[in-house]
């Protein structure tokens, strides 16, 4: 692997299987000029707070950070959807000059009034960061004078990365915890955390988990409602789906309330499987659970297999590249692939720690590129070296892959087609069949020597 | 008739910031690439939200504000930032857009860029150009016509006079930047069109990975925008503040013409006009056959759109343009809204729309969906033109949308709207009239085969 092209403060942040030995380089931000595809602080409280649905997420700052984030997520509501409105403070350079704190009272005061929710959380964003509105006293009137708890998201982009950010959340959340009825609580009950219902993925998940005889108390946040997380410390044991965003949150609340926690993953057959036997080995006193997860994990199987076994036939030896925002993901999606017969040529991720890219080495074959804050630069340049057929990722990394004439498949916040569960996994299955075995790839021309091809004239 | 007080909030904004249009109007230089100075989400956002519209990449970069750059001055992340990006893409130009950050922390980029200049000099730097993009200090489409105006004023100088026209056409989509540039050609005029994404915005296939898309506006073209013959300035509101054709004017005597967004057969004329003038010659037939089939197509299609209201919405210029060929072909611009700063739309559909008064147009300036959605419940408008961030009221009221302008996530092809000149007002006509006909056919009880 040729290095030059790596920008200097970025070489230790790429990594090739069976040649490099050094220790991956992550967790830092991105360097400067560097086209990162990662986000900001804002953007790590809002993907884990905004799928709480009854409640008010207000950005307090100038317009962009709302207006770009309106309704992106694929979060579904089986209820209200207030939170799928982008409410902003669109600050002015008045605002800006004498603070913003005023503007900001008026507008969670006119927006909780319109729209009665349950909770309201405001985002701080950069600007609010930088001139030092007292958000926290404004929340505290709020909450006083309408009754409903006002909660500041302390999500300035500049202060750190993504993962501040689901910090942030996770503190805000834990300070609804705790404050509700937990007396009705069913004995084998369960927190799902770090599952946004994505398409509908949480209500597939609830559904082994009904079927196994064990509630879910509380998804977090997947179709949230804010009664849900008041409750949460009455459940019997936390599942963190997203390790990333949410392992914090269940920290915080084993210290505080004694919930165990245990980590598992939604996507892929050995994940998924796992995660419905782990959580029947918790409650091991009552093995009938165990023996009910048997039957749906049978069921489930039984169902998918001859569909997934023809995915697998056409796919066997296709190779891929994941490029997603948590490792973790990362982990399950390699399994996935296994599964059907492919090879992972390249696997990244924005926010990855030094566990998670130590596990991903192992796991990984000879060959394979590892990557942390990838640019489209290296994205593309290492996709075309390992000749990969699709390309696993996010809304920017697709015309990516699709400019040098490769498939690929959305596995990003914004997916439309569940992709966990069984069910999710023959749906992925079918993604990745149709983005590699269509017949376009042969109009499209292919180079193989990075850009060589042509230079700007 | 005119809007009360906004409230405090704004709910689901007609509006974007100002760097976005800053990083559009680069994309329009050849070589070019674009950094914005403050927190990387900004960069991010922007470039993410721009590719669900254009469906091509489009790199941004960001000078990736930490903790200590928002107190201590981004100077030296962003002499960092534009080093990588030299060694990465190793452009033509880079423009640097300022965000809300770096503008409150009163970071001078103008005067980073001139030290870095000084700094690297005898390097071979690329050409740099700063632009002001505080975001609570305008919209996108401020942003957009100020990074215009600062390329061209960076870049112009005195060389021979010629014969050649500059075309600034404003916030329109790449199909209507080629129809636009092909309309020159078939003139035979030697032009300059600026900016110029039709192609780094909407690309053939590329086999590998281009980090610096082909096509755009050559350097050397907007260097000898001072020398041409007359600038044709496409939008009402870029009429109203300083713009490149203003100081190209001022400064090098190059003869303005402002005309509005060529929509519709009369606006279309005008453009034409200018055209003829500049190319000495009458306009060529193939425009008059379109012209025709306009105007034939108008005839046809005249009874579905007599009368009906319509609420458009989305940047002033469109808002404006849209209305005045919405009242060309008889319909009614009932709600004419904009997320832009209250002040402008009103007077400008005022000059736009004769008879203005009596068609009771409710006009919403520094307007959100919320409050377009308000006003469209009350006129009950049979039909919707704006972006695809129209669709939620549209869904929820149950009036038809035509898509158009900027952004449309949720079709694709956004980058392939047709909106300008005969030909691309008559494809917007049949999908109005169109939409209207499939509305209708599919409420009538029977539905029908027949028009
Ligand atoms: S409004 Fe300002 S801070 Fe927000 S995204 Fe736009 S430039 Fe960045
Ligand atoms: S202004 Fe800050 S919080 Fe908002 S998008 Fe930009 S980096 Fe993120």
């Amino acid at each position: 692997m040729e290095k030059l092209k790596i920008l200097e403060g970025r070489r230790g942040q790429v990594f090739e299987k069976g040649k490099d030995a050094f220790k991956l380089n992550c967790g830092v931000k991105s360097t400067s000029g560097a086209v990162s595809q990662r986000a900001c602080v804002f953007c790590g409280s809002r993907v884990v707070l905004y799928p709480i649905t009854d409640a008010l997420h207000l950005v307090h700052g100038p317009i962009g950070c709302a207006a770009y984030t309106w309704d992106i997520r694929g979060s579904m509501s089986s209820g209200p959807v207030i939170n799928r409105h982008s409410f902003s403070t669109d600050l002015r350079e008045i605002d800006v000059i004498y603070g913003g704190a005023e503007k900001l009272y008026k507008a969670a005061s006119q927006l909780i009034d319109k729209h009665k929710p349950e909770a309201a959380f405001i985002y701080s964003t950069c600007i609010v960061g930088l001139i030092g509105d007292d958000v926290e006293a404004v929340c505290k009137k709020l909450s006083e004078e309408k009754k409903i708890p006002v909660i500041n998201v302390d999500s300035a982009g500049f202060k750190g990365t993504k993962k501040d950010g689901y910090k942030a959340a996770c503190e805000s959340i834990a300070k609804l915890v705790g404050t509700g009825d937990i007396s009705m609580i069913a004995p084998y009950s369960i927190n799902i955390l770090g599952e946004f219902n994505l398409a509908g993925e949480a209500w597939i998940i609830k559904d082994y988990y009904t079927r196994m005889g064990v509630n879910v108390n509380a998804v977090i946040t997947g179709d949230g409602r804010v009664a849900d997380l008041k409750r949460a410390h009455g459940a019997a044991l936390n599942v963190v789906q997203c390790a990333g965003s949410m392992t914090y949150l269940a920290e915080i609340m084993k210290k505080k309330y004694n919930i165990p926690f245990i980590r598992v993953s939604y996507f892929g057959l050995d994940d998924m499987t796992s995660a419905l036997y782990d959580v029947a080995a918790f409650f091991e006193k009552n093995p009938e659970i165990n023996e009910r997860a048997g039957m749906v994990v049978k069921d489930e199987m039984d169902a998918i297999m001859p569909g997934l076994l023809r995915y697998r036939k056409a796919l066997s030896g296709k190779k891929a590249a994941l490029y997603v925002g948590g490792a973790f993901k990362a982990f399950s999606l390699i399994k996935a692939l296994r599964v059907l017969g492919m090879d992972v040529v390249l696997a990244g991720s924005q926010t990855g720690n030094k566990e998670d890219y130590e596990d991903l080495k192992k796991i990984c074959d000879d060959g394979a590129i590892i990557i942390d804050d990838a640019n489209p630069q290296e994205l593309s340049r290492y996709i075309t070296e390992k000749k990969a057929d699709v390309l696993i990722g996010g809304v920017k990394e697709r015309p990516i892959a699709y400019k040098i004439g490769i498939g690929f498949c959305d596995h990003n916040h914004e997916r439309k087609i569940p992709l966990a569960g069984y069910a999710g996994m023959l749906n992925f299955a079918g993604e990745v069949y149709s983005s590699v075995m269509s017949p376009v790839w042969k109009l499209v021309l292919r180079n193989d020597t990075f850009g060589q091809k042509r230079s700007r004239p | 008739m005119k809007t009360k007080e906004a409230p405090a909030a704004v709910t689901n904004a007609c509006k974007l910031c100002s760097p976005l249009g800053a990083v559009l109007a680069f994309k329009g230089i050849e070589g070019a690439v674009c950094i914005l100075h403050g927190s990387q989400g900004c960069a991010t956002y922007i470039r993410r939200y721009m590719i669900s519209h254009y469906k091509e990449p489009l790199d941004v970069a960001s000078s990736s504000f930490s903790e200590d750059t928002a107190i201590f001055g981004g100077s030296f992340t962003l002499m960092q930032g534009l080093d990588n990006l030299i060694k990465q893409y190793r452009p033509a130009l880079i423009g640097v857009a300022t965000t809300c950050l770096s503008e409150t922390i009163g970071d001078d980029a103008g005067r980073i860029l001139h030290d870095y200049k000084k700094e690297r000099a005898g390097q071979g730097l690329p050409v740099l150009i700063k632009v002001s993009t505080a975001a609570y200090k305008g919209t996108h489409a401020d942003g957009f016509v100020s990074a215009v105006r600062e390329t061209v004023e960076a870049l112009a100088k005195k060389g021979t006079k010629n014969d050649s026209v500059n075309i600034f056409p404003g916030m329109l989509s790449p199909e209507d930047l080629r129809n636009i540039k092909e309309t020159a050609e078939v003139f035979g005029l030697r032009y300059t069109l600026f900016p110029d994404y039709s192609e780094t915005l909407d690309a053939g296939q590329w086999g590998g990975y281009e980090l610096l898309p082909p096509g755009g506006t050559p350097l050397e073209a907007l260097t000898d925008t001072a020398n041409a013959a007359v600038t044709i300035e496409l939008g009402n509101s870029a009429g109203q503040g300083e713009t490149a054709g203003k100081y190209l004017q001022k400064e090098f005597g190059v003869k303005r013409a402002s005309l509005p967004v060529p929509i519709g057969v009369k606006a279309t004329d005008l453009f034409m006009e200018e055209l003829e003038k500049a190319a000495g010659k009458q306009i060529p037939d193939k425009y008059l056959k379109e012209r025709g089939r306009l105007i034939d197509s108008y005839v046809d299609g005249h009874k579905y759109v007599f009368g009906v209201k319509a609420a458009v919405f989305g940047e002033e210029d469109l808002v404006v343009s849209m209305a005045a060929f919405l009242d060309e072909i008889g319909m009614i611009p009932s709600v004419c809204a904009s997320g832009a700063p209250a002040g402008k739309l009103e007077n400008l559909l005022r000059e736009a729309i004769p008879d203005f008064d009596a068609k009771e147009i409710t006009v919403l300036e520094d307007a959100d969906f919320e409050l377009i959605e308000q006003a469209v419940k009350k006129i009950s408008p049979k039909i919707m033109i704006g972006s695809s961030k129209g669709y939620k009221i549209s869904r929820k009221l149950n009036i038809p949308l035509v898509r158009c302008g900027f952004p449309v996530h949720d079709r694709a092809g956004g980058a392939r709207i047709a909106h300008v000149l005969y030909k691309g007002s008559q494809q917007l006509f049949d999908r109005i009239v169109n939409k209207l006909l499939e509305d209708a056919q599919e409420n009538s009880a029977a539905g029908f085969s027949y028009m």
